[in-house]
């Protein structure tokens, strides 16, 4: 399959950035989208090493940063937006776990980085994600030490709680909720955390300060606000549901007249 | 043997050895904790619940990772579980039964007394991940879920969906995240390291590289943890993220510390195969899946020629000309045979022309039996995550047709060298993790690697790292002025600016990926002398053309992931030189070590403990002068040594 690429290049956060274009020849259909971006990146290489060697209509850009690792839908480092959409033309996956069977061969595909204020371009399409290791720190989690807990199987837990607690523990924290939302917002992602824990008996002991700290962080760092568009649960890669949004508000609510 | 190499393992009968020690090593006060550093390297289980653990103790921490954030390091990908000698289910399991099995998992190439205190504090965890709000499966009446794993016949794993390393990492990573907000923990993102600095020499820090900027910076500390995890991308295709790399132990190895059996790397059985020369990596499927899936190929050649030209589909090859050739050969075991064992029955049957793919090198893993005994919704809620993935990579619905795998690069077994404390031979650096070659012999079981990086990280390094730390409570904070650090510092950049100056025409994926076939082909999955005396020869000379003709483009001031590769690959063309010599010299089959000059008629390994029971521990002896090997004999005084049987 031979495709056009169009790519955000940017090189570093200060300077502007532009759409470079280039071809790719000859993948196979069972390609990734992320090794046809290897392959982009090798030939970009190569041209940087013979600008003359290598197929014409690729600009001399040198290789185009993006965030992967896990290349397995779980690490939640891939964060592209491919034609207009969060980790691309599929539903309920990472860019990572995209195939190029799902586009039609000769298309033209835009390649654009995660785009929100509380997310800022690096370089090309790798984004600062900070803000979201920052709201976490601010109290999603249960303030145990170390040894001297209880054992594992002294407090049961309705196995159904267990079950929607892991719905929302399975977040990768890619950051898609954010850069599809309108408003910028990053209930989707905080309130998978709020709520994960908020289900379970462990976590219920300071549900009301986790939910206080949490949503005060994401505040002051920006995000915006939510307007149940529900666009976060569309492309969230591990379908996370807005349900979780309500337990936050919810929690929230509970710990404010407390107050 | 080296006067460094002494494992430090306690007297006393094996039951005691821990608490013994524990009783006898020194503490810290909290007041001293707090004028005391510690590095950490890696966020992944080992890393980031060592460095929780530190900090909930009082230490001053520093951690450092080479993502964007903590929570991507590799554990993240582990699927299946964790072990742990609960005895939940009532099945006669123990911590003796869980000691046992790791010992013979591992093909007696283990030391006892790491082992069985792993299986000690392997309870510790579950409970500890528990009080973290992970949220592990459960049965109907709350109390938690149990599956079975290979190398064992009670159901003793924990388990999160197909997503246990997830949980498990996340639960490290809000502890970490606890201690970062409580300034006990300062977090250092996307920096790499480049060498670590000896003063006098003992571990007292660090040279990073910012990958953002592009900046080389110092740390200092009173001591060092490497929890960078494995080496298994020397292979190029393995089933480690891309990142993953053994970067970090390398140049502790360079600076003194000794590599331990560096030829020890796991071959997993069920990874999705490979689908052509464009893949970058390989996907894991998780041997959690073995407790369903059966696997076979057809018993008829003309079955699998049909299969291969596409003209039939597996599910239409009848019961009686299936091949359950795990079944068959190891009854007692069946489908949870340990992964070397199941990896190389894949091979057999692919080399004898069986394998049920075009490349001729698939599988089968089968559902049908268990949907039709369960019901798929059952089998839904045990695999569901894992059957998308599949569904996704492949475009087959592996609910209709069976799925096709092959064995792959998962798991290096070996790693930095290290004492019972955890410690290497340079005094104040300690390796946790896959980054250590403590506890798995030659041979890991499954759910074992979640269960050695938080026991490493929450119970054990936090105890017999004081033991070190208690000396340095005078000691002031290491100053990074001092020459020691001036000098690493600048080997760094020589080092950096030699490869941009070679401008070579070649890109650095280049030389990995042919690295990656020659360890595959020669140091993989069997390896005989010719083999192996052939992959020295060939990694040393494509080494030499690397440092001739690779090409890095941009430059070092700047986020470059081409010059991150390089530097990487730099390193892996040396330790894969050192895993195929490692593999060379010893001459026996263990675990997932496959000599194929040594074998019994059956295909099974056959090990020789008469002139190989100990650990080989290398040792950098300078550019020039090579690799210097130690060894460490093995004595079992508690395990009855025999040959590993899965059969009856």
């Amino acid at each position: 399959m031979d495709f056009t690429l169009k790519v955000w290049r940017q090189k570093s956060a200060k300077d502007k950035g532009y759409f470079g274009t280039y071809q790719v020849k000859g993948i196979s259909p069972d390609t990734s989208f992320l090794e046809m971006m290897d392959i982009l990146n090798d030939q970009l290489v190569r041209e940087n090493i013979d600008p003359v060697a290598v197929n014409k209509g690729c600009k001399s850009d040198g290789p185009v940063a993006f965030d992967h690792d896990c290349r397995e839908g779980i690490c939640g480092m891939c964060s592209l937006y491919i034609n207009g959409r969060a980790h691309g033309p599929d539903d309920d996956i990472t860019t990572c776990q995209l195939h190029m069977r799902k586009f039609k061969d000769g298309e033209t595909i835009t390649i654009e980085p995660w785009r929100s204020a509380g997310m800022p371009v690096i370089k090309d399409l790798v984004v600062d994600r900070n803000a979201l290791d920052k709201i976490l720190q601010a109290g999603g989690y249960v303030s145990v030490n170390t040894g001297g807990v209880p054992d594992a199987n002294s407090i049961p837990v309705p196995r159904e709680d267990a079950e929607e607690s892991m719905d929302a523990a399975a977040c990768v924290g890619c950051g898609a909720c954010i850069a599809t939302c309108k408003n910028g917002s990053a209930m989707l992602f905080v309130s998978a955390r709020v709520s994960s824990l908020a289900l379970l008996p462990q976590g219920k002991v300071e549900a009301a300060r986790r939910v206080k700290a949490m949503v005060a962080k994401m505040d002051e760092l920006g995000f915006g606000a939510c307007t149940n568009t529900r666009a976060c649960e569309m492309e969230c890669p591990k379908n996370i549901s807005v349900t979780h949004i309500a337990r936050m508000n919810r929690e929230f609510l509970k710990a404010k007249i407390k107050d | 043997m080296s006067e460094k190499l002494n494992s430090k393992i306690p007297e006393g009968p094996l039951s005691e050895k821990w608490t013994r020690h524990k009783s006898q090593i020194r503490v810290v006060s909290p007041a001293n904790k707090r004028k005391l550093e510690v590095i950490v390297i890696g966020t992944g289980l080992g890393g980031a619940s060592a460095a929780a653990a530190l900090g909930e103790l009082g230490y001053n921490v520093k951690v450092f990772c080479i993502s964007d954030s903590p929570r991507r390091a590799h554990s993240i990908a582990a699927q299946g579980g964790i072990n742990a000698a609960k005895n939940y289910p009532n099945d006669n399991d123990s911590v003796y039964r869980l000691f046992y099995d790791t010992i013979k998992g591992g093909d007696y190439r283990a030391r006892e007394g790491n082992v069985y205190r792993l299986a000690e504090v392997s309870n510790h965890i579950i409970d500890q991940c528990v009080a973290q709000g992970v949220p592990f499966a459960r049965e109907y009446g709350g109390l938690l879920d149990n599956r079975s794993f290979g190398g064992s016949q009670v159901s003793r794993t924990f388990y999160a969906r197909g997503q246990t390393g997830q949980q498990l990492l996340l639960g490290a990573y809000a502890a970490l995240n606890r201690q970062i907000h409580l300034g006990n923990v300062k977090s250092y993102n996307r920096r790499e390291m480049m060498d670590l600095v000896l003063i006098d020499g003992e571990a007292k820090g660090i040279i990073v590289r910012n990958l953002v900027t592009g900046e080389i910076e110092r740390y200092g500390a009173h001591a060092v943890v490497i929890a960078s995890g494995g080496y298994g991308n020397v292979f190029f295709l393995s089933t480690n993220a891309m990142n993953s790399n053994g970067s970090a132990a390398w140049q502790c190895y360079k600076k003194g510390a000794f590599f331990g059996n560096p030829s020890f790397a796991q071959i997993h059985p069920t990874c999705i195969p490979v689908h052509g020369e464009q893949q970058s990596k390989l996907t894991l499927m998780s041997e959690s899946l073995r407790n369903d899936g059966r696997i076979w190929v057809p018993k008829k050649k003309e079955d699998v020629e049909k299969l291969r030209s596409k003209k039939i589909k597996a599910s239409q090859i009848p019961e009686e000309d299936r091949d359950y050739y795990l079944e068959r050969r190891y009854p007692a075991f069946g489908n949870l045979v340990p992964r070397d064992v199941a990896s190389r029955a894949a091979k057999e049957r692919c080399d004898a022309g069986f394998g049920v793919n075009e490349t001729g090198l698939a599988v089968f893993l089968d559902f049908k039996t268990a949907i039709e005994r369960l019901g798929r919704k059952v089998i839904e809620e045990r695999y569901g995550n894992l059957f998308q993935m599949y569904e996704k990579i492949t475009d087959v619905d592996p609910y209709k047709e069976p799925m096709m795998i092959y064995p792959a690069i998962h798991y290096t077994m070996g790693g930095i060298w290290v004492d019972y404390n955890l410690q290497t031979t340079v005094p104040g650096l300690y390796a946790i993790g896959e980054a250590n070659f403590s506890d798995h012999g030659g041979n890991r079981l499954g759910a074992s690697a979640l269960m050695q990086g938080l026991a490493d990280g929450y119970f054990i390094l936090p105890y017999t790292i004081g033991d070190f730390l208690a000396g340095k409570i005078q000691v002031k904070m290491t100053d990074t002025s001092h020459p020691a650090f001036e000098e690493a510092e600048k080997a760094v950049k020589e080092k950096i600016a030699k490869l941009f100056a070679i401008k070579g025409k070649e890109p650095v994926d280049h030389f990995q990926k042919k690295l990656g076939h020659l360890m595959w082909d020669y140091v993989g999955m069997a390896r005989n002398e010719k083999g192996l005396e052939k992959a020295i020869d060939e990694i040393r000379k494509l080494r030499e053309e690397f440092w001739k003709n690779v090409y890095i483009p941009g430059e070092n001031k700047e986020f470059n992931q081409e010059l991150e590769k390089a530097l990487r690959t730099a390193d892996n063309l040396e330790l894969g030189e050192l895993m195929a010599k490692d593999a060379l010299l010893r001459r026996e089959s263990c675990g997932g070590h496959f000599r194929e000059e040594m074998q019994t008629e059956e295909g099974e390994t056959k090990r020789d403990d008469e002139n190989y029971m100990y650990v080989s521990c290398w040792e950098y002896a300078g550019e020039n002068n090579g690799h210097v090997i130690h060894k460490e004999p093995l004595k079992y005084e508690f395990v009855k040594i025999a040959t590993r049987n899965y059969k009856d």
